[in-house]
């Protein structure tokens, strides 16, 4: 294994996997754990020595096949990529572990196909972060939906009719984008990002390059559920199987994010995006503090702790759409650690709610009564997801909040500050009142005798170290900006 | 007016995909049967990929298969040969396409088991009742 190629093992692991579960697991189920989590471990150890490698001495860029770019195929690995393999890869790993006890419960005699899906979806994510082709990109995130798709229609009920709408939003997210990638094809003849942006400046034609960058905006939105084109999000999520939405929910709308922060600045110029059309930067904001307004309020009417979870999924891609627009380092800063900060909190959360899950069979709020007495263990970390969720110290969600208002008062976008003061309010409101109903009530119908039923090590594992992880996360975030992240927000800021 | 008429007839190979990019957005949108709005999907896919397509016709222009020694001794006249890389890109685009739409038959022919009806308006009832 050469070293130099590590970034491509990282992404061929769980491919070429997917096809051995997929095959050693028709023969015995015994193979799929083995096959899913050693893949996965591979992956998250080869992607932390390539952060490391780039830490030491920079990003670098590689030509697959040796095709020269723009005519080949060019990956990038930069100190964002490099972060977002990690994060993907470690992501990828804790949520495996916990699936395979939901899948062999929820989906029993298929977790071949589950994690065949799964496993897929993951070297996908892998590719789009790592990719310097725009029409590459559009390739990887249909295969990263299509593998989403199946992954959605494998749950119960009105799953296959969630899939199917998303399917629809979805393919018009990817053909909006497309359409963006072949205006500015037919401006520029190439498909390099690095090419694009070197040919940019020296076209004239802002019409056409305008409307490319407005269609991939608006696909990439689609994408990433960003307020009013949300639509899709919340039954997709929250209808999938317990084991998918623990790998979607925390990494799909976040790798979009990513995406659109690599579209924006490797393609466009940081001239062209904020000073050129200030009216347009500073309506970005205000949409997205409306998102965070609108989908924090949405979640407060929910009464599934999953679909509430799915709400405020959709407020954090307002957090970071706006950070990323608000047009300074401190906002970038805080975007970029949001992204891992809330793939983190997420996971933690959904991991709590796969483990009551798994015990329970139901997520609604009246089913969660005297949850604390029977699984103290799940229910304390949930409880630090939630104050992670809220921004309480030191929790890793606080310091990307910090930046992000800062960033806000930097810019002088106080409607976006309010809006996350706001949503993080309505957070708390949420996550107490979940807080209040499991510890403080009684269990209705087994009054007297609750029992202590936790949920199996396999789930409490991931659950917990995801926990501990925001906490260690959120005391290191100085340490984590300065080495990482400081490096990772594009030059000029 | 003569002005517009020549935008059109000049450019009509893009009139022409968003013409049909319309049509299929409208029945990804408006329709209320799964089916056509699956079958709008693909007439939006198929206009994308017409502009892709399009875009690289030069007018005579010949197949771009060309003799490797002739290149070598006299080099290419690009204006004489049809650029062939969005016809390339288009392929891939096309398998993107089948499968989204083998997954969503296959989700559908699922939705019709389970509810006996590909109508959204039927699907909708049932679920409320």
């Amino acid at each position: 294994m050469s070293a130099s190629n590590l970034h491509v093992y990282v992404m061929a692991v769980p491919l070429l996997t997917a096809f051995f579960v997929n095959l050693l697991g028709r023969v015995s189920n015994s193979w799929v754990a083995p096959l899913v989590c050693g893949s996965l471990s591979i992956s998250s150890v080869a992607a932390l020595v390539l952060m490391g490698r780039v830490i030491a001495s920079g990003g670098f860029s590689y030509t697959v096949g040796n095709w020269t770019p723009p005519f080949g195929i060019e990956l990038v690995v930069d100190h964002l990529s490099a972060l977002m393999l990690v994060l993907i890869s470690v992501v990828a790993l804790f949520a495996s572990i916990s699936a395979l006890k939901s899948v062999e419960q929820e989906l029993p005699g298929r977790e071949h196909l589950f994690f065949t899906l799964f496993l897929i979806l993951v070297a996908g994510l892998m590719g789009l972060v790592l990719t310097g082709d725009a029409f590459n990109l559009y390739v990887l995130l249909e295969i990263t939906s299509i593998t989403t798709y199946g992954l959605i229609a494998m749950g119960k009920g009105r799953a296959p009719l969630a899939s199917f709408n998303y399917i629809i939003m979805g393919s018009i997210g990817a053909c909006f984008y497309l359409l963006g990638v072949g205006y500015l094809y037919l401006m520029t003849g190439t498909l390099n990002m690095a090419d694009i942006a070197r040919i940019l400046p020296t076209i004239d034609g802002a019409a056409a390059v305008a409307t490319a960058f407005a269609f991939m905006l608006v696909g990439l939105w689609v994408k990433m559920a960003l307020f009013p084109l949300h639509g899709w999000l919340p039954n997709a999520y929250s209808l999938a199987p317990t084991g998918a939405s623990l790998i979607v929910a925390p990494l799909m709308t976040k790798v979009s994010i990513y995406l659109m922060i690599r579209v924006m600045f490797s393609i466009f110029s940081i001239d062209y995006l904020f000073l050129q059309h200030p009216q347009v930067q500073s309506g970005i904001v205000w949409v997205a503090a409306l998102a965070i307004v609108s989908a924090s309020a949405l979640a407060l009417a929910q009464k599934d702790l999953k679909r509430m979870l799915t709400y405020i999924i959709i407020a954090e891609v307002g957090y970071m759409v706006g950070g990323v627009w608000l047009a300074n380092g401190t906002g970038m800063t805080g975007a970029v650690l949001h992204i891992v900060n809330d793939a983190l909190m997420t996971l933690c959360l959904f991991l709590a709610a796969a483990a009551i899950y798994y015990r329970s069979g139901s997520l609604e709020f009246n089913s969660l009564q005297g949850i604390y007495r029977k699984m103290p263990i799940t229910m304390a970390a949930f409880t630090v997801g939630a104050f992670a969720m809220i921004g309480v110290p030191p929790t890793a969600g606080f310091f990307s909040k910090w930046y992000l208002i800062l960033g806000g008062i930097e810019a002088g976008h106080w409607e976006y500050v309010v809006a996350l003061l706001f949503s993080s309010l309505v957070n708390a409101v949420l996550f107490f009142r979940i807080i209040e109903i499991g510890y403080f009530y009684k269990d209705g119908e087994h009054h007297g005798h609750e029992t202590l039923n936790e949920a199996p090590l396999l789930m409490q594992a991931p659950l917990v170290i995801s926990a501990v992880a925001l906490i260690v996360i959120g005391l290191g975030s100085g340490p984590l900006v300065e080495t990482i992240i400081k490096l990772a927000v594009p030059v000029g800021f | 007016m003569e002005e517009f008429l020549t935008l059109i007839v000049s450019k009509v190979n893009y009139w022409a995909y968003v013409i049909l990019m319309m049509i299929g957005f409208y029945a990804m949108i408006g329709k209320r049967n799964l089916v056509k709005k699956l079958i709008g999907m693909n007439i939006f896919q198929t206009a994308i990929i017409l502009m892709f397509v399009s875009a690289g016709v030069k007018h005579g222009g010949k197949i771009p298969i060309l003799n490797k020694y002739e290149v070598l001794k006299h080099g290419v006249d690009a204006t004489q040969v049809v650029n062939p890389l969005p016809h390339v890109l288009m392929l891939t685009a096309i398998v993107v396409s089948v499968s989204i739409t083998g997954v969503a038959l296959a989700i559908l022919l699922r939705i019709y088991r389970e509810y006996g009806t590909l109508e959204e308006d039927e699907i909708l009832e049932k679920l409320g009742k």
